[in-house]
């Protein structure tokens, strides 16, 4: 693949209080590719993604996030959303009085530091709202208040399908949801998966092979990548479980 | 987004703010209110004797009442200059230049007029607000609605006027409701007669336009029989004025089966004490709504009470309160309960950032005749920094065991993970908290005309701007 490279995480060391998780965790991820996390719990997979995204309560001890070739160690959540970074959450907050259309063009102009013109937006929220299937009346509920866990995750998607970042890191995204509210999710991403965007997916299992076709597929295990392979090591993961990939 | 400038809202250097060294001298020998003082006002306004003899009565009452121990401190509060801004023939203006910029800042960013906004800072003309007025008024005329300042109140329609003025809030209710007695000036009348439902908000037009209106104004609004009526009263800019007490009373009177909506976004500068009496008087199968803003001031308290006096008679309250640093606001609602099935509903959320006080103190009594009552309480407070405090006290005092209650209080924190999830969608972590908050309020600017939210919105961009670094 000719593509550039978007992501380089070098030697990272990660902590949080006296805590470490991440031990020199080695990443490269180009334009255009989608890339497979798996690691059994604890591994370090979340705090991996919330670090990316800048979460204040994880220290970084050394080494160095490069994004588009820029070093974004120093840079806040919000500066690295406005340079293409996402992360789908795991568990989604509930934020009260607040629209999910209201979120959403909020989060656009923020992201783009242009006006989003409403009708416009309008057009596109319903666009990606059919694509997703969430109903309409959807777009006029509370942020994730009284939403059902494949709710919130379908809202998830349905966030970066209108940020439309560069780097989508979804963490969990297809945990505790049933066969079809993955396949909704799933089939959206896939449709959503144009052009240059490039996708970290962390997850416990490969259905996601069934959708996505993953160009790389790494074992993380305390806190340190042990194995990169192609879509058959997830496979391989299946059968054999993570244990023997433990040093 | 672009990033916009920090702007702390200090509390203001009076100094700045005293009248001219002549001035002073003027008045040096005079100390506090005597008789001589309110007879001029009277005569000024060329009042009714009634009226005269309402306002010493009220100075009597005054001078013999202690200021009030039960709530926030009052002793630094200062009254002795009070006479050099109700004093008729006292020459009011300074300079804009001499407004603080941080006020101007307000105005420039609530997109007030300049006209306006001198106004409401106190300097140059009066603001004219003569157009908006009459076209309202035509409106109004053409439905029998009865619309005016006080002052001309008085004398049009001076029966009615007698016949209800202070008879909600006596003078004797309390010291401050004694001064506001014998020193009001400024004010809306409103009358709207049996069954006349007025389909447009009216908003009070008068405040700005008499001298210590706006201070000492005085709201009498009577809602006849099967009637409706929105009222809007206040403005989120920033009023400003030299002498620091405000000390207005709002009088209501829902007759049987009328509805009166009364929404009010108070934005006082932050060297103000207010100390303002909001009353409603509701007859049977009638209803008061009251939807409520409280912002600046250096020490508030104020507790609409709705008096549900025949059966069935309902009260809705929806308040928010915003107390910031070196401020103390203390505000609720009282309900009495004086008829069977009558039914209360009150909604108030606070909150408080940098050292802010936001006390919600509430009463709700039922007398023995109340029976099949309803009321239900719910008091929220967001707390934005570990500095800040909130805290309810809510009191009950019931006749009548046969009666409903829900009581639900919540206090809290925005939660940091909340902020990191608006934040990972692009917003600072001063838009993140502002969104947040503004969430909080909703149920509250959900229930206002459509520009008064969008103020109430920019007043907590306002509030909550250089709280964050």
């Amino acid at each position: 693949m000719n593509n550039d490279l978007l992501l380089k995480i070098d030697e990272l060391k990660v902590s949080i209080g006296d805590r470490n998780i991440l031990k020199g965790l080695n990443l490269e991820i180009n334009e255009g590719e989608t890339h497979i996390i798996m690691g059994p719990n604890g591994a370090g997979k979340s705090t991996l993604g919330n670090v990316l995204m800048g979460h204040p309560e994880y220290k970084i001890d050394s080494g160095n996030i490069y994004f588009n070739g820029e070093d974004i160690n120093g840079l806040s959540v919000d500066e690295r959303a406005k340079r293409g970074l996402f992360l789908s959450f795991q568990y989604p907050e509930e934020i009260s009085g607040v629209t999910v259309e209201n979120f959403l063009r909020t989060s656009k102009m923020a992201v783009t530091g242009e006006n989003v013109p409403i009708l416009e937006f309008q057009k596109q929220l319903k666009e990606k709202m059919d694509l997703l299937q969430i109903p309409e009346e959807y777009k006029e509920r509370y942020l994730n208040v009284g939403f059902s866990g494949g709710e919130k995750k379908k809202n998830e998607i349905l966030q970066m399908a209108i940020l439309d970042p560069k780097l989508a890191i979804l963490d969990e995204t297809d945990s505790g949801l049933d066969v079809d509210a993955i396949k909704v999710i799933y089939e959206g991403i896939k449709i959503l998966k144009e052009g240059k965007k490039s996708f970290l997916v962390i997850t416990h299992y490969n259905k996601i092979l069934d959708y996505l076709a993953p160009d790389f597929v790494h074992i993380l295990v305390d806190g340190k990548i042990v194995e990169t392979g192609s879509a058959d090591l997830a496979n391989r993961i299946e059968e054999l479980g993570y244990e023997n990939f433990k040093k | 987004m672009k990033s916009r400038k920090k702007t702390y809202v200090e509390d203001i250097d009076r100094t700045i703010y005293d009248i001219s060294n002549k001035e002073r001298h003027r008045f040096a020998t005079i100390k506090g209110l005597n008789e001589s003082i309110i007879k001029e006002i009277s005569k000024e306004k060329d009042e009714p004797k009634w009226m005269l003899d309402l306002r010493l009565n009220s100075l009597e009452i005054y001078n013999s009442k202690p200021v009030p121990t039960w709530g926030p401190n009052l002793s630094e509060l200062d009254l002795d200059n009070i006479v050099h801004y109700i004093r008729p023939d006292t020459d009011m203006s300074h300079s804009w230049e001499e407004v603080p910029e941080d006020i101007k800042d307000t105005f420039e960013r609530l997109g007030i007029p300049q006209a306006e906004r001198e106004s409401l800072a106190g300097v140059g003309a009066q603001y004219d607000s003569e157009v908006v007025y009459h076209n309202t008024k035509e409106e109004l005329t053409r439905q029998g609605v009865v619309y005016l300042d006080m002052e001309t109140a008085v004398k049009e329609y001076e029966d009615i006027v007698k016949k209800y003025f202070m008879t909600l809030i006596p003078p004797s209710y309390h010291k401050y409701a004694a001064l506001h007695g014998a020193v009001w000036s400024g004010g809306s009348f409103v009358y709207v007669p049996k069954g006349v439902k007025v389909d447009i908000p009216i908003q009070s037009y008068f405040r700005l336009n008499a001298k210590g209106a706006g201070q000492f104004e005085h709201t009498l609004i009577i809602v006849d029989e099967c009637a409706e009526l929105h009222f809007i009263e206040g403005c989120s800019a920033p009023v400003y004025n030299v002498q620091n007490v405000h000390a207005g009373a709002v009088e209501l009177f829902i007759k049987k089966g009328a509805k009166l909506r009364y929404s009010t976004i108070e934005n006082w500068s932050k060297n103000m004490y207010n100390l303002n009496t909001k009353r409603a008087l509701v007859e049977e199968e009638g209803t008061i709504e009251w939807v409520s803003g409280s912002f600046g001031s250096r020490i508030s308290m104020l507790y609409p009470m709705s008096i549900l006096k025949g059966r069935r008679a309902k009260s809705e309250f929806t308040g928010v309160t915003f107390a910031g640093e070196g401020q103390i606001l203390d505000t609720g609602a009282k309900v009495l309960l004086a008829a069977p099935e009558t039914s209360c509903i009150i909604n108030s959320k606070s909150i408080s950032k940098s050292g802010g006080v936001a006390m919600y103190r509430g009463l709700l009594q039922a007398t023995k005749e109340a029976s099949g009552a309803k009321a239900a309480v719910n008091c929220e407070s967001l707390m934005l920094d570990n500095d800040s405090k909130s805290d309810t006290l809510p009191i009950m005092e019931f006749k009548n065991d046969n009666i409903d209650i829900g009581h639900e209080a919540k206090i809290g924190r925005i939660p940091d993970e909340s902020i990191f999830y608006l934040m990972s969608r692009g917003m600072s972590e001063e838009e993140a908290k502002a969104m947040i908050v503004r969430g909080f309020v909703e149920p509250i600017t959900k229930e206002l005309p459509l520009e008064y939210a969008v103020e109430l919105n920019n007043l907590i961009d306002i509030e909550l701007e250089g709280t964050i670094d």
